[in-house]
């Protein structure tokens, strides 16, 4: 990292700084504790509760997962077991070759990809006009994408859908990608953080003739790297998770994404073969834990501070 | 953004249906009879009251829960601390629809996971999501085990944008372990406390794929939520209903914004 970008994080308020601190608060407190022996007590304890708590949170994982290896008959048997006695793929093999998990796969993946895309892109455009542009109702502007990020998502999705099949894209591609290209959430996240950007920076690049893309593309974006981390991987996230809206849109199967498949399947056709729905859902849970603990830094510093999922 | 809102205020005035989508403009008018149609609706009363005993409960209990881990992983001595965190955050990041799949064969009564544990102890489980008495609980504690991380993370940097300084100062004065949480701790978190309930309680009022998948908004209607009845009308075609539906729901979640800055503000 540049001492530019660790100047810039350093002054944007709490919105970026919350995670960092996060590692390194626990031994800033550490010395104060540390001190008085008489905590040890109350220190076991609270280890004991953590650790308990922990392990009741991990369960459905666990369960979700050896479950996904065992047959619907033995996930049937009473009392449950825990360890597959007979382990099997056979779950796994009828999702991704009888049913249609391969395209369901792909449609999600292709939603997600194509909606972080926009967002970083758009959102990132729209933050430094924001934060270092002068035009003509940047306060309103300002205000409206505040505003957006109050209104709860279930009062536009009917509004939304309307305009959507107006259009003729119910039932594709880009009416699941096309409304969720840009968000409030984005631009507010990005125009805070280009806001810590020192103005000498870019006035230099103008004096030198560089155009506003030019400056945009050559500088600010470079120096945005953990705010676009944070926001693309919590736009993935929530856009793989998404269900209502493709749900609404997707209305034959073949547009299904992953969530939508797995509660069809889980109330409809396949309702009594809990065996193959164990393993469904680890086929949605999967890529997101494994996303979320390879990025789980710029994940934690952007809910902290916005609480959006 | 402000768009949808607009058309959606418009739209609850009207008897658009969904045979009027490709003529949102040739509705007609009907005034505010969505509005009384609802609020005599008695599927609606019960989604609402639902809907109110699902946010009366969950809010609490996340938030309770959440400061509590919040408050323990922020001991200066936890070993894992990030391996804990990480655990308590990790069912707030996945789907919903996923999650809700699982907890319905772990509270399920043919080989339910809790059933099968409380068996070995001698009690016989009830039907957690089958029984109209206890459908509704068991998506309250689904939605706490799986919110509550999102609580702490939140109140975990509160804690650490607390002034090192004011701990020094109450350990001078003598302040016992207890002291220092009712006397520095939460006092500081009050602007964290308000921004926390507002999140849990936008997000909780608007609780659909829980039912949707755990139990269909059974039985008897014991699990259907507000959020829930609107997207069913939305189903049946019935638009200008499901806007006037949406749109009580965005004023009362409005509504309880306001209400919570208030509340929260006012008392130093």
């Amino acid at each position: 990292m540049t001492s530019g970008v660790q100047r810039a994080s350093a002054s944007v308020p709490a919105i970026v700084e919350v995670g960092d601190r996060s590692a390194s608060g626990g031994s800033r407190h550490a010395g104060l504790r540390g001190r008085g022996t008489q905590a040890s007590g109350a220190s076991i304890l609270v280890h004991v509760a953590l650790y308990a708590g922990f392990v009741v949170m991990a369960i459905p994982f666990v369960w979700m997962l050896l479950s996904s290896f065992k047959s619907t008959p033995e996930l049937r048997r009473w009392p449950p077991t825990w360890i597959p006695q007979e382990r099997t793929t056979e779950n796994y093999r009828e999702l991704f070759s009888r049913l249609d998990f391969p395209r369901f796969f792909l449609n999600s993946t292709i939603a997600a990809l194509a909606v972080t895309a926009g967002n970083v892109l758009l959102c990132s455009l729209v933050g430094y006009a924001l934060a270092k542009l002068p035009f003509p109702g940047k306060r309103l502007l300002l205000a409206v994408i505040l505003g957006s990020m109050m209104i709860p998502a279930f009062v536009t999705f009917m509004p939304l859908f309307v305009f959507v099949a107006n259009m003729n894209l119910t039932d594709t591609r880009a009416g699941l990608i096309l409304p969720f290209l840009a968000g409030g959430f984005g631009a507010f996240l990005m125009r805070q953080y280009i806001l810590g950007l020192p103005d000498e920076l870019l006035d230099a690049a103008r004096v030198d003739g560089a155009g506003e893309f030019r400056i945009f593309f050559r500088i600010v974006l470079p120096l945005c790297g953990p705010a676009l981390a944070t926001l693309g991987v919590l736009t993935f996230l929530t856009n793989w998770n998404s269900f209502l809206w493709p749900l609404v849109v997707a209305s034959s199967e073949d547009m299904y994404t992953l969530p939508v498949a797995l509660a069809l399947f889980s109330t409809g056709q396949q309702r009594s073969n809990i065996a193959l729905q164990m393993a469904g859902a680890v086929v949605v849970v999967l890529p997101v834990v494994v996303l979320f603990f390879a990025m789980q830094r710029y994940v934690i510093r952007g809910i902290a501070t916005t609480g959006i999922k | 953004m402000a768009g949808p809102i607009l058309v959606s205020f418009v739209t609850s005035f009207t008897d658009m249906r969904v045979t009027d989508i490709r003529s949102p403009f040739g509705v007609g008018f009907v005034g505010i009879d969505n509005y009384l149609d609802v609020f005599a609706d008695p599927t609606f009363r019960t989604a609402a009251r639902n809907t109110a005993i699902y946010v009366l409960f969950s809010v609490p209990l996340t938030i309770g829960i959440g400061l509590l881990v919040a408050l323990g992983l922020n001991e200066g001595t936890v070993r894992l601390r990030n391996v804990l965190r990480l655990g308590y955050f990790l069912p707030y990041v996945t789907s919903v629809v996923a999650i809700a799949v699982v907890w319905r064969i772990i509270l399920g009564t043919d080989a339910g996971l809790v059933n099968g544990m409380l068996d070995r102890f001698g009690f016989d489980g009830p039907g957690w999501l089958t029984d109209s008495r206890y459908a509704l609980w068991s998506i309250i504690l689904m939605t706490t085990w799986r919110g509550l991380g999102l609580q702490m993370i939140i109140f975990l940097a509160g804690l650490q944008a607390i002034p090192v300084q004011f701990y020094e100062a109450a350990a001078v004065d003598g302040a016992t372990r207890w002291q220092r949480f009712r006397y520095v701790t939460l006092p500081s978190l009050r602007p964290t406390l308000l921004f926390s309930t507002v999140v849990a309680s936008i997000g909780l009022l608007q609780f659909f794929e829980e039912p949707y998948v755990m139990t269909q908004g059974g039985p008897r209607d014991s699990t259907l939520s507000v959020a829930f009845h609107a997207f069913n009308q939305f189903s049946f075609g019935n638009y200008g209903y499901t806007a006037a539906i949406s749109y009580v729901l965005f004023v009362v979640i409005a509504g309880l914004t306001l209400l919570q800055f208030r509340i929260l503000r006012e008392r130093p």
